[in-house]
C-alpha cells in the first residue's frame, strides 16, 4: 500500500471511535427524539404518532413552558454578563508578573473543581436564612437578609449568584487568551503614549475577541441547560420561581414519563440555542478580530 | 473563605453549628463527624463505583479524542477538515436533544442501573472539546519529527504514540483534569442511570445525604469535604501541566 493511501486508511481508522460515537450518541438519537417529538411515549406502550399536538400543547396549554423559559432567560441574562466580566477580570489580575501568583491562580480556579453538588452544598450553607454566613453578616452590619432560596424573589438571584462561583474554567481560557497576546503590542501602544485604559480597550479586547466569543456562545449554551444546581437547591421552588427549562424537562421525562412531549421540549430548546448561536456567530465578523486575517 | 466555613462547620459539634456570632475555630474540634458521615453515606462502596466511573471514562476520552486529535492535526485524508467543522458543532448540541432516546438505547441493551452508561459514551471520540483542545496542541508541535519518524520506518500509530503523543504531556494534563472533574461531579447521569443505593456513585450518594441531615450541617459539610477532597488531590498533581496545556493549546478558535 503507498503511503499516501495508508495515511488515508489511518485518518479515517483513527476518527473512527468519533464516528462510531456520532453515529449512535448524536445523528441517530436526534433524528429519533425528533420522530418522538411527534408521539405520545410512556416507555411502557409503544409511541403513538399525535402529530403536532406536543407542539400545539407547548405554544397554548402548559403555563410552566411559558415559565421555565422566563426563569432561565432571566437567569443567562445576568448570569453570562455578569460571569464574562468577573472572569476576565480575573484572568487579567491574575496575568501580571508577581511572585507568588501559581498560589493565586490555583486559588480562583478551585472552586470550579468541585462542581455541582458540592458546591451547592456549601452554597446552600451560605444561603441558609437563619444560621448562613450571607445573613449573619448582614446582621452584623445592620441589614436584614432575604431568606434566599425559600424566597420567590430572591430564589433566583441566589442561584445566579452562586453561579459566579463557577467562572474559573472560563477564567482559565481567558487567561490562555491573554498569554498569546504578543508583548510587542503593548510596547508599541506604550510608545505611542498609551494609558492603561486605552491598552485595554485598544489592544487587550481586540486581541481577546476570539476568546470573548468563544466563551459568551459556551456561556450561552451551557446558562441555557442549567439543571444540577436548581434540582439540590430548590427543586425549582418556591412557586415554580427557579422552574429552569432543564429541570422542567427532566421532570416530564423522568418523573411523569412524557417522553414525547418532553422530547417536544428538547427541540424547542435546540431552535432556541441554534438561534442565539447563529445570532452570535452572525454577528462575529463586526467584532471578533482573529490576527491571521490580518496577514493574509 | 467558603471553603475555609466548610472545614471549620464540618469539625463542629452539632449544638456550635448554629452560634452566634460565628465560630470560625471549632472547640473542641469534632473528627467523629467524618465517621460518622461515611457510615451513613456508605462511602466505600459509592467510592468504588465513582473510582471506576471515572477512571475508566478518563480511559477512554484520552485514548480516543487523542488519536482523533492526531488524525485530524497531522493525517490527510479527503473530508477531513470538513468533518473536523462537525466535531466543533457537536460543541453546541444540547445534551438535552439526545438524552431521551440515548435512554432509551441503553435500556433496550437492559443497562439501567449500571454504571456502563455512564462509562460507554466516553470510548467513542471523548468529547468534541478534548479533541479541540489536542488538535490545537498537536499543531504546534514541529513537523520534522513526522517526518524523521517516517524515514524510521514508524508506521503512522507508532509515530503517535511514540513521537508525538509523550511531547503533549501538558494538553494530556489539562483533559486528565477536566475529564477527571467532569465525571467524578457528573450529577445528571447518576441520577437518570443509577436507581438502588449500592450502584450510586459519590455526586448523587452527597445529594440523597442532604436528604435526611438536611439540619445537621456538620455532618453534611464533613461529607462534602470528602466527596470534594480527591478533584483538589487530582488538580493538584497535574497542576505543573495544567494551565500551560491549556495555555499553549491557545484556545484560538
Amino acid at each position: 500500500m503507498s503511503a499516501s493511501s495508508r495515511e488515508k486508511l489511518d485518518g479515517y481508522l483513527f476518527i473512527l471511535p468519533w464516528i462510531l460515537g456520532f453515529l449512535f450518541f448524536t445523528i441517530g438519537p436526534m433524528i429519533a427524539s425528533f420522530y418522538f417529538s411527534f408521539t405520545d411515549y410512556s416507555l411502557l406502550e409503544p409511541s403513538k404518532w399525535v402529530g403536532l399536538d406536543n407542539y400545539r400543547k407547548l405554544f397554548s396549554a402548559d403555563d410552566k413552558f411559558g415559565i421555565s423559559l422566563s426563569v432561565t432567560f432571566r437567569y443567562s441574562l445576568a448570569s453570562v454578563p455578569l460571569g464574562m466580566v468577573l472572569a476576565l477580570t480575573v484572568a487579567m489580575l491574575l496575568n501580571q508578573r508577581v511572585p507568588g501568583m501559581r498560589f493565586y491562580r490555583t486559588a480562583f480556579y478551585l472552586p470550579s473543581l468541585l462542581g455541582g453538588v458540592a458546591l451547592t452544598l456549601i452554597w446552600m450553607w451560605i444561603f441558609s436564612p437563619a444560621y448562613g454566613l450571607l445573613n449573619t453578616f448582614l446582621k452584623m452590619i445592620g441589614l436584614e437578609g432575604p431568606l434566599w432560596f425559600q424566597s420567590q424573589v430572591w430564589a433566583l438571584p441566589g442561584l445566579i449568584i452562586m453561579s459566579l462561583w463557577g467562572v474559573g474554567g472560563r477564567m482559565i481560557i481567558f487567561l490562555a487568551g491573554l498569554q498569546n497576546i504578543p508583548g510587542h503590542l503593548y510596547e508599541a501602544a506604550e510608545m505611542d503614549g498609551a494609558g492603561a485604559m486605552r491598552r485595554f480597550w485598544h489592544v487587550t479586547v481586540p486581541m481577546l475577541t476570539p476568546t470573548i466569543f468563544f466563551n459568551l456562545v459556551m456561556g450561552i449554551i451551557g446558562s441555557l441547560q442549567t439543571f444540577a444546581q436548581a434540582f439540590i437547591a430548590t427543586q425549582g421552588g418556591p412557586n415554580n420561581a427557579t422552574l429552569f427549562y432543564g429541570l422542567y424537562l427532566y421532570q416530564n421525562a423522568f418523573q411523569y414519563f412524557e417522553m414525547g412531549y418532553a422530547s417536544a421540549l428538547a427541540w424547542i430548546l435546540f431552535a432556541i440555542i441554534l438561534a442565539l448561536t447563529l445570532v452570535v456567530i452572525r454577528s462575529s465578523p463586526m467584532w471578533v478580530f482573529y490576527e491571521g486575517t490580518l496577514r493574509k | 473563605m467558603p471553603f475555609a466555613w466548610m472545614l471549620s462547620t464540618s469539625l463542629k459539634k452539632s449544638g456550635a453549628v448554629f452560634q452566634f456570632p460565628p465560630q470560625w475555630i471549632p472547640d473542641p474540634v469534632v473528627w467523629g463527624n467524618y465517621v460518622t458521615a461515611m457510615k451513613v453515606m456508605d462511602f466505600p462502596v459509592l467510592l468504588k463505583n465513582t473510582v471506576l466511573v471515572t477512571s475508566l471514562s478518563m480511559v477512554g476520552a484520552m485514548a480516543t479524542s487523542a488519536l482523533a486529535a492526531y488524525s485530524f492535526a497531522r493525517l490527510r485524508f479527503p473530508g477531513r477538515d470538513l468533518i473536523f467543522i462537525v466535531v466543533l458543532a457537536t460543541m453546541m448540541l444540547p445534551g438535552w436533544v439526545t438524552l431521551i432516546p440515548v435512554y432509551i438505547i441503553f435500556r433496550n441493551l437492559r443497562m439501567i442501573n449500571t454504571l456502563w452508561p455512564l462509562i460507554i459514551p466516553s470510548f467513542f471520540g471523548g468529547g468534541a472539546f478534548n479533541i479541540f483542545l489536542l488538535r490545537q496542541f498537536f499543531m504546534t508541535l514541529p513537523y520534522e519529527l513526522d517526518d524523521a519518524a517516517r524515514i524510521d520506518g514508524c508506521s503512522n500509530f507508532r509515530t503517535f504514540w511514540n513521537i508525538l503523543l509523550p511531547l503533549c504531556k501538558p494538553a494530556l494534563g489539562a483533559i486528565a483534569v477536566f475529564q477527571f472533574v467532569a465525571h467524578w461531579n457528573d450529577f445528571f447521569g447518576p441520577l437518570v442511570y443509577l436507581h438502588s443505593a449500592e450502584k450510586m456513585t459519590l455526586a448523587v450518594g452527597l445529594y440523597r445525604f442532604k436528604g435526611p441531615f438536611s439540619v445537621e450541617w456538620n455532618y453534611l459539610m464533613a461529607a462534602t469535604v470528602m466527596v470534594a477532597i480527591a478533584p483538589i488531590v487530582v488538580y493538584f498533581l497535574a497542576q505543573r501541566y495544567f494551565i500551560e496545556g491549556v495555555v499553549m493549546s491557545g484556545m484560538k478558535a
